[in-house]
């Protein structure tokens, strides 16, 4: 067992891990924060995407020993302080890119890490970005819509398209 | 002007904003005081004799607390199938026994052979692979026809075969159907895979298993599309559990798409064992075992035969389709090659006569159950081909033909035993052209041409049977249950409403959309209405949510128990107002008497229900609470056309989809961007299984596509945007709500179009190729091509 400290959404926490714990596991199991999801053991589902040092990560890929000292975002920390959702949040939900919400998570943290990068991508980019994300309810269509709508882009032609 | 709330409405899911913050509860986010982990060992070959099983060393691991092998349930019950399908000879299926645990024998790679539970799942999982398996490999059974051939290795020693039935529909009339395809002008055959697919929902199953010593109560947790079948099923066949002392719950299910309808080996140990280890005990199935224990779906091999006459007038339909089951029947596998199938080989076509054989196959694979569509998808596909093929073969419009043929009388009977209510395949396929801009084609396919791209467009109508079912048709067919839904509408005293309901929510948005209907019904705001589901000690018995049902079964009987609350809430009203029933009108939660302004809104009515001061106890009782259960009349027969474009790379093969439009006829519909979500996942999903996904076994049983890295899901790049439309509508005739049903219609009607639109495409370069099997994978493309 080694001990590890992070911060995650702003709180600093710790916890006593072995060194197969992944850094998902610690948030699902030590933390109790089960807004990130597992879907996969291959790492690629992307259900499990966080935010380590404002990167977008695999939390399925990384021990939560390496997340020592990191400064870790998960969904639970995406909305406003007031408890509003964020530009990504409200965009999913206004154009209903989500189904079951399994994928959701993930999702959101991808599509934010995408914008930040890159805060105006095109339809192609944003499919391109999302190839390490599975979403099996939606076909996609609302979520890159909304990724659009979320960088200011209108989008009120493509469902007509 | 859309409306803002109510029927018709776009309402903004309430469900999303516990999805979109982390705040969803998943079965896997439940964790119990106590709780002790089970990991599974399960078979990695797929047919052998079990000749032992060493356990003392695994005993002796850190944190063990108990092994279970097959023998600890012989005492109990195999997992029960819940549909008996009869053969062509009058004969019940044959039906092998399904242990929750391998017992003597191991019949399919990922079968469960020891059970491990432990403190932390590392131990279980560290204790798991120190059991010593003493086995003998037995030749594993791969192939369908192999399987039914004489002397092929039988995977069940005591049934006759490995032939579970051969089923011929409609029986009666096979010699007529010979007879018209001897005398027909033209034949058109196809012989096709329907590729083996894994439905994958993104959330991997999980159970978790608990008992109170306290009232000998049994709970578990499980992501079930079905909370209460699973209680019935595992309550009175499994464990011998009556339903009062056992609740199951299925909180937020991450997607199901079929497959996590059946009932599981791992629910029932997991409740089995929390009882025998006396802790709550959970288990979470990682992806690659969801591959080789989540029941699969399609796997089928056809021959198609469709008979015109001079004038191109479908004559008659006769098909032969082999059926993988795997290796034991799951819950309702009998059902999907057969009455979900069978009955929808009409199509949207009026043939005057259909014979349909299928023999269902037992081999050593995964079992094989519905999956999206379920048995539809395989009708659409090989009717939708063939037709495109006979279409090329005569040298006439492939939509053309469809038109020609075209049911536009309704109410229709087919000759496969279903009557269609209502349609307009006319409408939706006039719709389509629109949508799909395929006064356009010819110049995008010019412009393809010219990137040194083959442009292909591709066509196909479907019908679906939805809405399922009546209960005393389909226990003549050999369901064991009723497909009948359930719905209980409790008024608060202030007046908002818990609608508890046996249907059950993966996705659909049922917390947001069933809440229209009774705000529509009553006139009351959408939020001051509440579903629960998903938890049989708070729902009334229903059957839960698959076959597109939800709305046309559940919906329905939600509305019936509505209607009982008015009625006696207006008797209330009448009351309070000093009038009589029949005078007062409901509207915009206000009671008033007819012709004059006396009123008295909804919560002053409720109120008085449970504050009976003033109140005509001597008529009525207090409160104000009904249930309804609803059995339909009929299925729903949802129908559209889809189109599909593809530009194909000649010198690599590869597919890419570049418009994909969907005209459908759902009848009415209750929330517009529900409903096109739903055929926008459809749809992906049907492309996937033309394009992507195959589950592949080698000839030794063993799966080669186990994980993400094998099995092709769709990704967002490798789709466009779809353009939906379902403004054609003809309402179903007899529901309450006139809904057919729209979770399916998207993974039925998709298929063809894709390869229709490849077929194409290759014919435009040139190239004679009739036919390429799912999924049109480059090399496959690419073969095709270069063969031919
Ligand atoms: S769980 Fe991390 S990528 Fe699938
Ligand atoms: S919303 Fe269900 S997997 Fe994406």
């Amino acid at each position: 067992m080694t001990s590890v400290t992070m911060t995650v959404n702003g709180k600093s926490v710790s916890g006593d891990v072995e060194g197969r714990t992944l850094l998902v596991d610690f948030l699902r199991n030590d933390l109790r924060l089960t807004g990130t999801h597992v879907g996969c053991d291959t790492s690629q589902c992307g259900a499990c995407v966080v935010h380590v040092n404002g990167e977008a990560v695999k939390a399925c890929a990384m021990f939560a020993a390496e997340a020592d000292g990191a400064d870790v975002a998960t969904i639970e920390g995406q909305a406003n302080a007031d408890g509003s959702l964020s530009v990504i949040q409200q965009a999913f939900q206004d154009h209903h890119g989500l189904q079951c919400g399994f994928c959701t998570p993930g999702m959101v943290m991808s599509a934010a890490a995408l914008l930040k990068d890159n805060p105006k991508p095109t339809e192609g980019e944003i499919r391109e970005y999302l190839e390490g994300n599975i979403c099996r309810c939606t076909g996609y269509h609302n979520i890159v819509k909304a990724i659009m709508a979320a960088s200011g882009q209108d989008v009120a032609a493509i469902a007509a398209e | 002007m859309p409306k803002d709330s109510g029927i018709g409405a776009s309402t903004k899911r309430r469900e999303d904003l516990r999805f979109l913050t982390g705040a969803g509860n998943y079965t896997d986010d439940i964790n119990i005081h106590g709780q002790a982990h089970v990991h599974f060992l399960r078979a990695d070959v797929a047919h052998a004799t079990i000749n032992g099983i060493d356990l003392a060393d695994a005993e002796k691991m850190p944190g063990v607390l108990r092994i279970f092998t097959g023998a600890d349930f012989e005492p109990v019950g195999g997992l029960p199938c819940g549909w008996q399908v009869t053969d062509k000879h009058g004969e019940p299926m044959q039906e092998p026994k399904h242990p929750i645990i391998a017992h003597g024998k191991i019949r399919h790679v990922g079968e469960i052979v020891a059970a491990v539970v432990a403190e932390s799942l590392a131990q279980a999982r560290d204790a798991a692979e120190v059991i010593g398996l003493n086995l003998t490999e037995l030749p594993a059974v791969v192939d369908m026809k192999t399987a039914v051939a004489d002397g092929t290795t039988k995977v069940h020693d005591d049934l006759t075969s490995n032939l579970c039935y051969d089923w011929g529909f409609v029986e009666e009339n096979k010699d007529a159907v010979d007879e018209a395809i001897k005398n027909a002008a033209h034949v058109t055959t196809l012989e096709l895979v329907n590729n083996r697919l894994v439905a994958n929902p993104m959330e991997p199953r999980v159970a978790v298993g608990e008992y109170s010593r306290s009232d000998d109560m049994h709970t578990l947790h499980t992501t079930s599309q079905n909370p209460h079948v699973i209680r019935l099923l595992m309550g009175a066949f499994v464990l011998g559990i009556p339903e009062h002392k056992l609740r199951v719950v299925a909180p937020d299910v991450g997607g199901g798409f079929g497959t996590k309808i059946f009932h599981y080996a791992e629910e029932a140990f997991c409740t089995f064992a929390a009882k025998a280890v006396n802790r709550p005990v959970k288990w979470t199935s990682t992806r690659s075992e969801a591959f080789m224990s989540d029941a699969h779906g399609r796997d089928h091999v056809t021959k198609i035969e469709l008979a015109m006459d001079a004038d191109n007038n479908f004559t008659a339909i006769r098909t032969e389709t082999y059926a993988n089951m795997g290796a034991y029947l799951s819950t309702f596998a009998p059902s999907v090659p057969t009455w979900l199938h069978g009955t929808l080989m009409a199509g949207n076509y009026k043939t005057p006569l259909i014979y349909v054989n299928v023999k269902a196959v037992f081999t050593n694979t995964v079992p094989v159950d519905a999956y999206r569509g379920a048995g539809r998808p395989e009708a659409t596909f090989q009717l939708e081909r063939v037709i495109d093929m006979a279409a090329r073969e005569r040298g006439v419009d492939p939509i053309a033909l469809r038109r020609q043929n075209f049911v536009t009388e309704f109410p229709y009977a087919t000759p496969v035993a279903v009557e269609y209510d209502t349609g307009d395949y006319e409408a939706t396929m006039a719709k389509l052209e629109e949508i799909a801009d395929m006064g356009g084609f010819a110049a995008r396919r010019a412009e393809s041409e010219k990137n040194g791209k083959l442009r292909g467009l591709g066509v196909n109508c479907y019908i679906e049977a939805c809405g399922i079912a009546p209960s005393n048709l389909v226990g003549q067919l050999g369901a064991r249950a009723g497909l009948y839904d359930a719905a209980t509408v409790r008024v608060n005293a202030t007046g908002s409403i818990s609608v508890m309901v046996g249907a059950h929510s993966h996705g659909q948005g049922h917390e947001t959309s069933f809440p229209q209907v009774i705000s529509e019904m009553i006139g009351i705001p959408e939020d001051q209405i509440d579903i629960v589901h998903g938890d049989t000690s708070k729902i009334p018995f229903g059957m839960g949510t698959y076959g597109s049902r939800s709305l046309a079964v559940c919906g329905s009987a939600m509305v019936r128990a509505a209607e009982k609350v008015i009625n006696k809430a207006k008797k209330i009203a009448a009351h309070l107002l000093e009038a009589s029933d029949a005078d007062i009108e409901l509207k915009d939660g206000q009671f008033s008497v007819a012709g004059t302004d006396k009123s008295v809104a909804w919560g002053d009515v409720t109120l008085a229900a449970y504050v009976p001061h003033n109140y005509p106890l001597e008529d009525i009782e207090p409160g104000l609470e009904e249930t309804a259960f609803y059995d339909p009349a009929n299925f729903t027969y949802p129908a559209g056309a889809y189109a599909c474009e593809v530009e194909v790379d000649p010198d690599t093969g590869k597919v890419t989809i570049e418009r994909f439009s969907a005209a459908d006829d759902f009848g009415n519909i209750i929330n517009p961007m529900i409903v096109s979500g739903q055929v926008h996942g459809g749809i992906a999903q049907g492309i996937g299984q033309a394009l992507l996904e195959n589950c592949a076994y080698d000839e030794n049983g063993q799966l080669l596509s186990a994980s993400y890295m094998d099995y092709t899901m769709p990704r967002a790049d490798d789709l466009p945007f779809y353009s939906v439309d379902h403004s054609c509508q003809t309402p179903c005739t007899h529901n309450p709500l006139g809904v057919k049903g729209c979770g399916e219609a998207g993974a039925i009607g998709s298929p063809p179009s894709v390869v229709n639109a490849v077929i194409d495409a290759l014919q435009s370069g040139g190239k004679n190729v009739a036919h390429i099997d799912m999924p049109l994978t480059p090399s496959r493309v690419w073969n095709a091509m270069n063969n031919a």
